[in-house]
């Protein structure tokens, strides 16, 4: 495997110099694509085109779960009456905050304007006026940045009213959350930037028809509106040949933990680990992988038996865990599954809303028992009723959270049942001798 | 809902099937097919084929959350299993789809177990401790639904409690499913936000925000709603077990809205009281004031022996017979008039708390036992003479003997309105249910609110109403002129809401049936007493006998004469005086004798010229629960009994009867009824209303079923609202729900529970008068002065607000006049 392999669309200006700056941005060609949209030589392009060619390029949502963004797009209901008739929004999930994710701040801090151009133009297809980007909110320097460059657009005519002399207006509010990771869930991103509480809605009503103050509201994520200009720019064909079939295009691989180049690798949908591992150095010191998550802490882990996996929607699923957000976390040898699992599960445990039982309680009571297992006070029962209670949240839960912060347990358990069991060994006080000690027992 | 066919026989007769009803889907449940309406929650189909399925934040009556989880079932729609159980309480029923329950499958089974593994975790095993222990749902659906053991064996999260989350509510957080019921009760039902979901995830809470307690009206219900022990009141919380108490169905004596209730009595004594479910009246809600305040009934102040004032000016305990032979004896020489030509006749004051029966008793009492039309109900201002008459011709015209079966207005009638239009009438103040009603119709978006009154109290901004403003004393005059696009609102489908207070208001009744009679809207008629409007009906009043008969009226005077046994022409034929009429002729010396039931003084217009009538009065006769002003200057106080104590039944604002049975039997406790009919044997006259039954028998017999506008009131008063100029201004006011009110006492929980009194006055009135907002600030007249803190709000220019009956702000008593009335303010002064 080579560099080749690597097909820069998103991080293509990453590493020119002031690459945040919208003179650096227009100089490698952005903006063009908005000006093709909205000042072609046949004149603005209509807007249900533009659907239509995201639609046509198979660009899949890019925040975890993979939902058809030209189709997402197509539900926006049109025309004067009812939902349609109500404002339009388009909100940005910038709410980057999953353990190992980071690939939409480190594109926010690199190249911002690629993204307030996605959002003018996909404001555009939607018909929205009113667009605002909630950005996490303990990412301060990548608020600012964001913001530099929505006042540089503003500034240069490609925000505001009429623009580009189109007739077309459009807003961007730059909104920093308060540090929620249920935020990133899309209707509790909704209620937050609301002003309420962040915590899932009940859908239906789904953000499309009853989102944003109720009108219809596009929810995307930031990787995948930044994809947008590239398609206008270079077609649906051109798109659809990187990546697979059904997961066609670039995806940003952020690569973290032991290996020696750790870092954004964007490449073709459907690459595998070991070709990325390749382009990245190998493990660091060459120590052993022994698991590795396929996208963030959510997704259920691999082993080195899963290094050929094609990481592409289908692929990972197929393999008994999801693409998630391509947050590659890797881990040699020297490290104790248990102890990962608990630490992932103290994230959750913090970050659950609390809205919904299986997702409140059991995060915390499967913490409490991790807890004690790491301590080495644990039991073989305590693994059954931590798989038992993983089965009771799973799909139980009110939104996808709980769902995910079973997947490192369940997986964890699933393949490395032997480290759990290791742990219980050196506790005292499980076998009948021990029991026997207790005062009144001996009967 | 059609259960359509067995369970066993399910496949076999699909063929030949009925078809599916309009606006319904068919689907199946268990293997039972069913037809349930479009957009069913599929729990509540669930629920009427008899499939119980657990749950914590569901509720009928509040909006879907699906936060509990408890509910959850396997579905299948279009021939495709979803991939997660679904909860029940949130999903709507479609046509073809499968669910199965905890009972045929599986996967719900194990779902529902393992969310209830979850909440018990943390659930605290204090249910022999716990209020709710023995009618709690966290209880019975764990028994039914849940695990017999836990395998946890770490340390449970604990929280400091209780925690007051108001004077009244108190929260055991630990105790807490987090199903949201009481946050969302107090959002969507009440409009009192005051409690909120605090913190996340495990640590997750109900709470209140820093000095703003949990101040709503309704906050009593949330402790009835909630699943578990976690809300309870000061009031009861350890004082009973739910199995040692003996429930009784009841119905509240505290205003017009005639909520049903429950009272549950142990040893003796009312622990508590729950709303009880009526889904045409108040629904599964009722008012704290309803809920809590039943502590007068044990109060050291309740008369439970007969006194007569001896020689010596003191009142003694005397025995019945005593009693009513020193009140039969003192009648008699009044109603003949033996102690001087110019005294001469009996007055009958019969209070606005009655029972209809009781209210019969009085109204008969006067015509047969008295041998006069001079009895009224009402103890409250009537706005001087043209006032309290005005009132009788409304009320004769519009509300007497109409009811919700008659085509009256009902509850349901002003949900689906499209316009309520509130004249003289806080619906939260003064009929909470009809405040709940009023919201919940402007929260479906059906209904638009209008309110006329002087500021946009809670009740406006909670209805959503649009506020009409009035400077006090001009309402006849904005109704008359109102904008003709409101008006136009005002010609389909709308309500007119009025309330007692337009007595105070000259004009007001005459414009609102004139405004009735232009438009075609319907009026209703809400009094704040739960015994106005049977009292009216019993003919309780000067110029109508029972059933809404005038007394002007010679063939209804003969109705009634037949009915009564009495002779030809035995009914007095003059129409009588009003309250405030009748205490003036006593104090003119024109009144020999008064029989009082249950009139505190204070809630008159004059006080002092009431309390005056009285002393003037020669012989004073009082049916009193409790030791009042009245009893103090009484010749004779005869106790009577309480609801609890007694059967009976009141009408409600729509005319609805509100029937009620007795709950704890106490010896000697005797209905007002049945005091007056042994009063009037004493008398050496036959009342007919020993028991409540006799009573309701014979009002049934003459009550006139009427149908609506058959009349409208004619009478037309008016009068140039009062410029004020600085210092001066004019007073509005009216009552709160929590106030100094009788009936609240000794329930201290409750009273910190009321909204604070202030004076209220715009900002451009306060700068004219020199005042600021949050100093203390004094309204006197003549006759005294109120002094509180002010604060701004949006009433018209030249007006000041006080509360009528709170804490340091008894407008009547102290100031002497009311609603209306030209008072002077000035800055400062001591509270």
């Amino acid at each position: 495997m080579t560099e080749a392999t690597l097909t820069p669309v998103l991080t293509r200006s990453w590493t020119s110099a002031r690459s945040w700056s919208q003179d650096t941005y227009e100089r490698l060609g952005g903006y063009q694509a908005l000006r093709a949209v909205l000042r072609g030589a046949d004149g603005p392009v209509q807007p249900d085109r533009l659907i239509q060619l995201v639609k046509d390029s198979g660009l899949r949502g890019r925040g975890g779960a993979g939902f058809p963004t030209g189709l997402k797009w197509s539900f926006i209901p049109q025309g004067t009456t009812g939902a349609a008739a109500k404002p339009h929004y388009l909100v940005l999930n910038a709410d980057e905050g999953e353990p190992g994710t980071c690939k939409d701040i480190p594109l926010m801090m690199a190249d911002p304007h690629s993204l307030v151009e996605g959002c003018v133009i996909t404001s555009y297809a939607i018909r929205a006026n009113y667009c605002a980007i909630y950005v996490r909110g303990e990412a301060l320097h990548c608020i600012r940045r964001v913001q530099h460059a929505v006042n540089e657009a503003y500034a240069a005519g490609y925000l505001g009213k009429n623009i580009l002399g189109s007739g077309f207006d459009l807003d961007i509010v730059v909104h920093a959350g308060a540090g929620a990771y249920i935020c990133g869930e899309e209707t509790a991103l909704l209620d937050s930037l609301e002003g309420r509480r962040g915590q899932p809605r009940l859908k239906p009503p789904f953000p499309a028809t009853a989102g944003l103050y109720g009108a219809p509201t596009v929810v995307n994520n930031v990787e995948t509106i930044a994809s947008v200009p590239a398609i206008v720019r270079g077609g649906s064909e051109w798109f659809r040949a990187m990546g697979t079939a059904k997961s066609p295009g670039p995806k940003i691989y952020s690569l973290s933990g032991h290996v020696e180049l750790p870092g954004q690798y964007e490449a073709p949908l459907g690459i595998t680990l070991r070709e990325l591992l390749v382009m990245a150095g190998g493990m660091k010191d060459g120590i052993p992988l022994k698991f590795w998550t396929p996208g963030g802490s959510s997704t259920p882990l691999f082993t080195a038996e899963h290094l050929d996996v094609p990481l592409d929607f289908e692929g990972a699923a197929a393999a008994g865990s999801m693409l998630g957000t391509t947050a590659i976390m890797l881990f040699n040898e020297t490290v104790s599954v248990p102890w990962a699992v608990m630490k992932w599960t103290e994230f959750y445990k913090h970050e659950s809303c609390g809205k919904c039982t299986p997702c409140r309680e059991g995060c915390y009571w499967l913490l409490e028992i991790l807890r004690r297992m790491v301590a080495g006070e644990g039991t073989e029962s305590d693994i059954e009723t931590m798989l038992d209670v993983c089965d009771n949240i799973l799909g139980r839960s009110f939104c996808a959270l709980g769902d995910g912060a079973v997947s490192p347990i369940a997986s964890g358990i699933q393949y490395f049942r032997q480290e759990f069991l290791d742990l219980c060994k050196t506790q005292a006080g499980t076998g009948p001798a021990a029991r026997a000690d207790l005062v009144g027992a001996q009967a | 809902m059609t259960v359509t066919q067995d369970v066993k026989d399910a496949k076999a007769v699909k063929a030949d099937q009925k078809p599916v009803p309009e606006g319904h889907v068919r689907l199946t449940i268990d293997d039972i097919e069913v037809d349930a309406p479009k957009g069913e929650i599929l729990i509540r189909t669930c629920e009427r084929l008899g499939i119980a399925i657990p749950r914590f934040c569901d509720h009928p009556l509040l909006e879907p959350a699906g936060a509990c989880r408890q509910c959850l079932v396997e579905v299948e729609l279009g021939g495709r299993a979803m991939p997660k159980p679904q909860a029940s309480c949130t999903m709507t029923v479609a046509d073809g789809m499968v669910v199965r329950t905890q009972h045929t499958s599986a996967v719900a089974d194990k779902a529902q177990q393992g969310v209830m593994e979850l909440l018990l975790i943390n659930h605290p095993l204090d249910c022999p401790i716990c209020d709710k222990g023995g009618e709690c749902p966290l209880q019975n659906q764990a028994l039914s639904n849940g695990r017999t053991d836990s395998r946890f064996i770490d340390r449970k999260r604990t929280f400091p409690k209780p925690l007051p989350i108001s004077t009244q509510i108190l929260l055991d957080r630990e105790r807490c499913v987090l199903c949201q019921r009481c946050t969302r009760f107090s959002d969507q039902i009440a409009g009192d936000p005051f409690i909120e979901l605090l913190e996340r995830g495990a640590e997750q809470q109900v709470g209140v925000a820093q000095d703003k307690p949990f101040q709503s009206y309704f906050s009593g219900n949330t402790i009835q709603i909630c699943p578990v022990g976690a809300l309870t009141s000061t009031a009861y919380r350890f004082r009973s077990r739910p199995f040692d108490l003996v429930s009784t169905p009841s119905v509240c004596e505290h205003c017009a809205s005639g909520c049903a209730q429950r009272a549950d009595t142990r040893r003796g004594e009312v622990q508590r009281r729950l709303a009880g479910n009526d889904a045409s009246v108040n629904e599964e809600w009722n008012c704290d004031k309803g809920r809590f305040a039943f502590r007068y009934l044990t109060s050291k102040r309740r008369i439970l022996r007969p006194l007569v004032r001896g020689a010596d000016g003191q009142l003694v305990e005397a025995s019945w017979t005593d009693a009513l032979r020193a009140a039969a004896s003192g009648l008699l020489a009044a109603k003949e008039g033996s102690d001087a030509e110019t005294r001469r006749g009996i007055g009958v004051l019969a209070g606005g708390r009655l029972t209809v029966e009781d209210a019969y008793a009085y109204a008969k009492f006067a015509r047969v036992a008295a041998g006069t039309n001079d009895v009224d109900f009402r103890a409250r201002p009537l706005g001087g003479t043209s006032g309290g008459a005005e009132e009788l011709a409304f009320l004769a015209a519009h509300v007497v003997g109409i009811a919700p079966d008659t085509g009256g207005l009902s509850y349901r009638d002003l949900e689906a309105a499209q316009t309520v239009l509130c004249v003289a009438l806080d619906p939260e103040e003064e009929s909470p249910i009809v405040f709940l009603r009023l919201r919940k119709a402007a929260r479906a978006g059906r209904t638009t609110v209008l309110h006329l009154g002087q500021w946009t109290t809670p009740s406006v901004a909670k209805t959503q109403a649009t506020l009409i403003p009035a400077a006090p004393g001009s309402e006849p005059a904005v109704l008359a002129e109102l904008d003709p696009a409101v008006l136009d609102t005002l010609r389909e489908n709308a309500v007119i809401l009025v309330g007692e207070r337009a007595a105070e208001v000259p004009g007001l009744y005459s414009r609102v049936s004139t405004l009735a009679l232009t438009t075609g809207a319907r009026i209703g008629w809400v009094p704040r007493r739960a015994g106005d409007r049977g009292a009216l009906d019993a003919g309780a009043v000067p110029t109508l006998l029972p059933g809404g008969r005038p007394v002007a009226d010679a063939d209804a005077r003969a109705e009634v004469e037949r009915a009564w046994g009495l002779r030809p022409g035995g009914l007095p034929t003059q129409p009588g005086r009003d309250t405030e009429q009748l205490l003036a002729a006593a104090a003119a010396g024109e009144l020999a004798a008064l029989v009082v039931g249950g009139v505190d003084p204070y809630d008159l217009a004059d006080p002092e010229a009431a309390l005056h009538g009285l002393r003037a009065a020669g012989f004073v006769v009082s049916l009193e629960l409790h030791a009042s002003a009245v009893t103090e200057l009484a010749d004779v106080v005869l106790p009577v009994a309480p609801d609890i104590n007694r059967s009976g039944s009141y009408l409600n604002w729509e005319g609805r009867r509100r029937e009620f049975d007795i709950t704890l039997t106490a010896p000697g406790m005797l209905p007002d009824c049945r005091v007056l009919d042994t009063l009037a044997a004493e008398m050496d006259l036959d009342l007919g209303t020993q028991s409540v039954a006799m009573a309701a028998a014979e009002l049934a017999a003459l009550t006139a079923r009427r149908s609506v506008g058959a009349d409208y009131c004619r009478t037309s008063h008016s009068r140039n609202p009062l410029a004020p100029e600085a210092p001066r201004a004019l007073l509005a006011t009216w009552r709160r729900l929590i106030d100094e009110s009788s009936l609240a006492v000794d329930e201290p929980h409750l009273a910190g529970t009321a909204r604070a009194p202030y004076v209220l006055c715009n900002p451009s009135t306060a700068a004219k008068l020199g005042l600021t907002e949050g100093q203390l600030t004094t309204v006197a007249t003549e006759r005294g002065a109120l002094t509180l803190p002010m604060r701004l709000a949006d009433l018209p220019d030249g007006v000041v607000w006080l509360p009528a009956n709170s804490p340091g702000s008894r407008v009547r008593a102290s100031l002497g006049v009311g609603h209306g009335a030209l008072v002077t303010v000035t800055p400062g002064g001591n509270s």
